[in-house]
């Protein structure tokens, strides 16, 4: 077989777990290189992930089309009441709207939308084409606002102006616009925000049906299943739990520090860090004792019906090899905690977006041989999957195509999942597909294990 | 009711660079690249899998803020390299997004630049040679998709075709179809043995087998050597209704080599098959093969089988301007009355060219749009009350809101299996979008019955 080779510029970006090895400092949180075919979205893609599900406001997508068409409901949040979020609303830009700035038709638009709609706010995201032009977005969002007495947000978000991570911080600031507009009364003392949790295929209702089954008030799901007037005023609960890589750390910071909220990272992916999660939180009231006796015996019911039903899994899937190629790096330490509980063995760990202190850590969690790699592309992964015999990948739609070519398992990890993987439930229903798509008779048919070859 | 409205609400069409990527993908040992940020590309790579359900690289200049405002010289030169060392490619299919194109980058120059240093001896990793590079002008703030992929199979003539001895040959340019039907028309061509060139040609690289080991470029593809004998051919056949000369890749070659073109609807429907299949006969001076005589006598029953479920039945169709003007064409043959034609695309022509080929389609009470979105279509269905929606995926919120019948046609089919493997054109193409009119419609009467019904 025919190598494939690593492209120059990028060997820095891979780090492969071997012996006592002096530590080598892997590249991240650098921009693509150029004519690499990057796994990778844009800042504009950021921020519309963090802000999607708020599914009472009106998301406008500034630009021309395709930015808007191509983020058209493609992901699994979904909501209880409002369904806004799942629109997919443009101002089109032509060719004389670049030559002669978007403004005017931005204005139009919106005073169209919100009459036709009537949103609870609004959300303008400005991509490329406008940090070019210059258009002042801002001005509009404001002269909007007045005009229609509800929030008009902007949200910078030019795709080339940085990386999918500064789009979320374009979202957390323009969210931390909302924040503290509300009024706060009738908050208990045992609250808490949920942040950075999407309610993908309703796992925002799960992990909150557990805080709530612990005692615990549920301002807001922020980010999942969000609605624009409990965000207003979730500057009254008491704690911020924050899950993932970070896309919402900032709106939390600024919360801590505005608000003197304090918070909490967790990880709702895996028996583990799910337990963890709602202990942490009953540890953090714990003035209330009964918080922390309601979390033990939730993790108890819950670990009591889950462990066995993954034994069951465990028989056949030990010893099977994995390659997680995910978004956030956090995910990734969850997943690979999530696959040792049936003991399958992670041989490649990789994110789009990881920083120095994700990759340490995933350098401590791997076992030896690992790769570890940042920003991949379909070449690299393949080679990976191929020499490192992975029977499983993880990944999001674009990784897809790359596992069933090669003939092996593969399981969607990101934002269009339609089946929760969160929560204890979510375990259950994660490492069931593992196992349905690992052991699938299927693969006997492909080239590389006896097929006909192609 | 308002028609006239600002902002676009659900669009009913996709970006220029999209259909460019799509295009190139059908040039053998090609590799999409897009000029401009890489959000672009990444979205057009994953929605194009969620099509296809087949590995789609694009690489991408990877635009940044130094780049959108000293301009993108240096980073496509980067680009084009590392993708050369890393694909390997015979081809680099080149297409710019909207803000290289704002910027102002000349992508010409930079090319030619690009190769002199090329020539001056500053050779590539690994000693690669220099992939041929066909460049694309695609702005989507013009024209959607369907713009995007013309204008690729534009380039690429535009760029490879050469002047020659006429040869027994002829180009066929398919429009945006499956690769099924790329396949059917490979076979016809075949059976009437015209040897000919199919551009683009993803039937294979889009919907191909799995692999023993990793392949940088999936196989098929239009060969190169093949293009460039589109200047030599006898004749080119283009499926289109709407696609301006000086957008047509068989209009350059017209111009520019003398190759004769006929221009005709995409053949779906019986009577537009017929006038291919009639094409075929005369450029080849072959009788319509037997298999094909079947092909349509089958079809012809299965309309008189069928005809009283369809009858009277009202139907919207919705997609690129091309299609919509075959699908209704098809429609109309069949009994359906199509109540609304509508596009995300404006060509300018598509009111025009629908009427020559449904004569009479207005008096009916017909409607033709472009340029409209899906809120527009669904403000239209409201009162046009239609039974039937036919187009691509998009229309599914609306038909499950309004509860109207739904057939997924064209592109993009991600919420159903199998989209590229559907046939739409010919005599076959035809039969399988009848029998799945028909059956919808059986469906519905089955399941709306009390007691359901197990005898048609
Ligand atoms: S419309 Fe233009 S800027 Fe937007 S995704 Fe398409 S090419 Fe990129
Ligand atoms: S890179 Fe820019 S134009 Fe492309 S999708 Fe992102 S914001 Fe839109």
């Amino acid at each position: 077989m025919e190598k494939i080779g690593i492209l120059e510029g990028r060997q820095r970006q891979i780090y492969e777990k071997k012996g006592e090895e002096t530590a080598f400092d892997i590249t991240c949180e650098t921009t693509s290189l150029s004519g690499s075919v990057s796994q990778r979205a844009c800042v504009f893609c950021g921020s519309r992930v963090v802000l999607y599900p708020v599914a009472d406001a009106l998301h406008v997508v500034h630009g021309p089309i395709g930015c808007a068409a191509y983020t058209w409901d493609i992901r699994g949040a979904v909501s209880s009441g409002p369904e806004l979020h799942r629109l997919s609303f443009s101002t089109d830009l032509k060719e004389m709207d670049v030559i002669y700035g978007g403004e005017k038709k931005l204005y139009l638009s919106l005073l169209e939308l919100i009459e036709r709609y009537q949103p609870k706010a609004a959300f303008i995201y400005s991509t490329c084409i406008i940090g070019l032009i210059g258009d002042d977005i801002d001005a509009v969002c404001k002269k909007v606002s007045q005009e229609k007495g509800i929030p008009v947000l902007p949200v910078h978000s030019e795709g080339f102006k940085g990386t999918k991570k500064d789009g979320y911080k374009a979202a957390c600031d323009s969210l931390m616009k909302l924040v503290g507009t509300g009024s706060t009364e009738g908050i208990g003392k045992y609250s808490i925000n949920i942040l950075g949790e999407f309610n993908l295929a309703g796992e925002a209702w799960i992990i909150r049906s557990y805080y709530e089954q612990m005692g615990i008030e549920v301002v807001s799901t922020m980010t999942g299943d969000g609605r624009v007037d409990d965000i207003r005023r979730s500057h009254g609960a008491s704690l911020n739990i924050v899950q993932c890589s970070g896309s919402m750390v900032r709106l939390a910071k600024q919360m801590e520090e505005k608000y003197s909220i304090p918070c909490l990272r967790v990880s709702y992916f895996g028996i583990e860090d799910m337990s963890k999660a709602l202990y942490d939180v009953a540890r953090h009231f714990s003035d209330n004792p009964a918080i922390m006796e309601a979390a033990k015996k939730l993790v108890s019911r819950e670990v009591g019906k889950l462990y066995p039903q993954l034994q069951q899994f465990r028989r056949e899937l030990a010893g099977k090899k994995v390659a997680i190629y995910v978004g956030g790096a956090f995910k990734a330490f969850s997943l690979i905690k999530a696959l040792a509980s049936v003991d399958m063995k992670v041989v490649l760990a990789g994110s789009q977006t990881g920083n120095k202190d994700d990759y340490n850590s995933l350098k401590e969690m791997c076992d030896e041989g690992t790769v570890i790699v940042d920003d991949s592309n379909p070449v690299e992964l393949s080679k990976f999957v191929l020499e490192k015999e992975a029977d499983l990948l993880i990944g999001g739609v674009k990784e897809r195509p790359i596992a069933y070519k090669l003939g092996i398992g593969f399981c969607d990890h990101n934002h269009e999942r339609k089946i929760p993987l969160a929560g204890f439930e979510g375990m259950y229903n994660f490492i069931r597909e593992v196992y349905n798509s690992v052991m699938s008779p299927v693969w006997q048919f492909a080239p590389r294990k006896g097929g006909l070859s192609s | 009711m308002k028609t006239a409205k600002t902002a676009t609400q659900n669009a009913c069409k996709l970006c220029n660079p999209l259909g460019a990527c799509l295009a190139f993908r059908g040039i053998e040992e090609c590799v999409p690249f897009l000029h401009g940020s890489q959000g672009c590309a990444t979205y057009i790579r994953r929605y194009l899998i969620s099509h296809f359900k087949e590995p789609v690289d694009i690489a991408s200049s990877n635009f940044n803020e130094d780049t959108a405002v000293f301009g993108g010289s240096h980073n496509l030169k980067l680009g084009l390299k590392n993708v050369t060392q890393q694909y390997r490619p015979k081809v680099i299919g080149l297409a710019t997004t909207c803000l290289s194109e704002t910027i102002g980058d000349d992508v010409d120059m930079i090319l030619k630049e690009y190769v002199r240093l090329f020539d001056e001896g500053e050779p590539l990793p690994n000693g690669e040679p220099l992939p041929l590079m066909i460049h694309a002008s695609t702005p989507s703030y013009q024209g959607s998709h369907i713009d995007g992929f013309q204008a690729a199979m534009r380039a690429t003539v535009a760029k490879l075709a050469e002047a020659g001895p006429k040869k027994n040959l002829l180009n066929l340019f398919p429009n945006m179809v499956s690769p099924a039907d790329l396949r059917y028309m490979k076979e016809v061509l075949k059976d009437f043995a015209i040897p000919y060139v199919l551009l683009p040609d993803y039937s294979e690289t889009l919907d191909g087998g799995p692999w023993a080991e990793y392949h940088r470029i999936p196989k098929g593809g239009t060969p190169v050597n093949a293009i460039r004998e589109t200047g030599m051919s006898a004749a080119s056949v283009e499926f289109t209704s709407t696609l301006a000369t000086e957008k047509s890749p068989a209009g350059f070659l017209e111009q520019e080599f003398d190759v004769p073109r006929y221009t005709m609807p995409l053949p779906i429907g019986i009577k537009q098959s017929d006038a291919f299949f009639g094409l075929l006969e005369k450029l080849s001076e072959t009788p319509l093969p037997e298999k094909y005589e079947d092909e349509r006598r089958r079809l012809v029953d299965a309309y008189a089988d069928g005809h009283k479920y369809l009858f009277g039945k009202k139907a919207i169709v919705y997609g690129e301007e091309d299609l919509v003007v075959a699908m209704t064409a098809f429609l109309s043959e069949t009994g359906i009355d199509p109540v609304l034609c509508a596009s995300g695309g404006k060509s300018g022509r598509l009111k025009k060219r629908l009427l020559e080929l449904v004569p009479g389609f207005e008096e009916k009470g017909g409607k033709i749009r472009d340029g409209v979105d899906f809120v527009d279509i669904e403000d239209e269905a409201k009162v046009l009350k239609p039974d039937l929606l036919i187009g691509n995926s998009k229309g599914y919120t609306m038909s499950r809101k309004n509860g109207i019948l739904f057939i997924r046609i064209g592109f993009p089919i991600h919420d159903r299996f199998g989209g590229q493997r559907l046939h739409h054109l010919g005599y076959r193409g035809t039969q399988e979008l009848f029998d799945r009119i028909v059956n919808t419609v059986i469906e519905q009467r089955q399941s709306s019955s009390p007691i359901g019904y197990t005898y048609m």
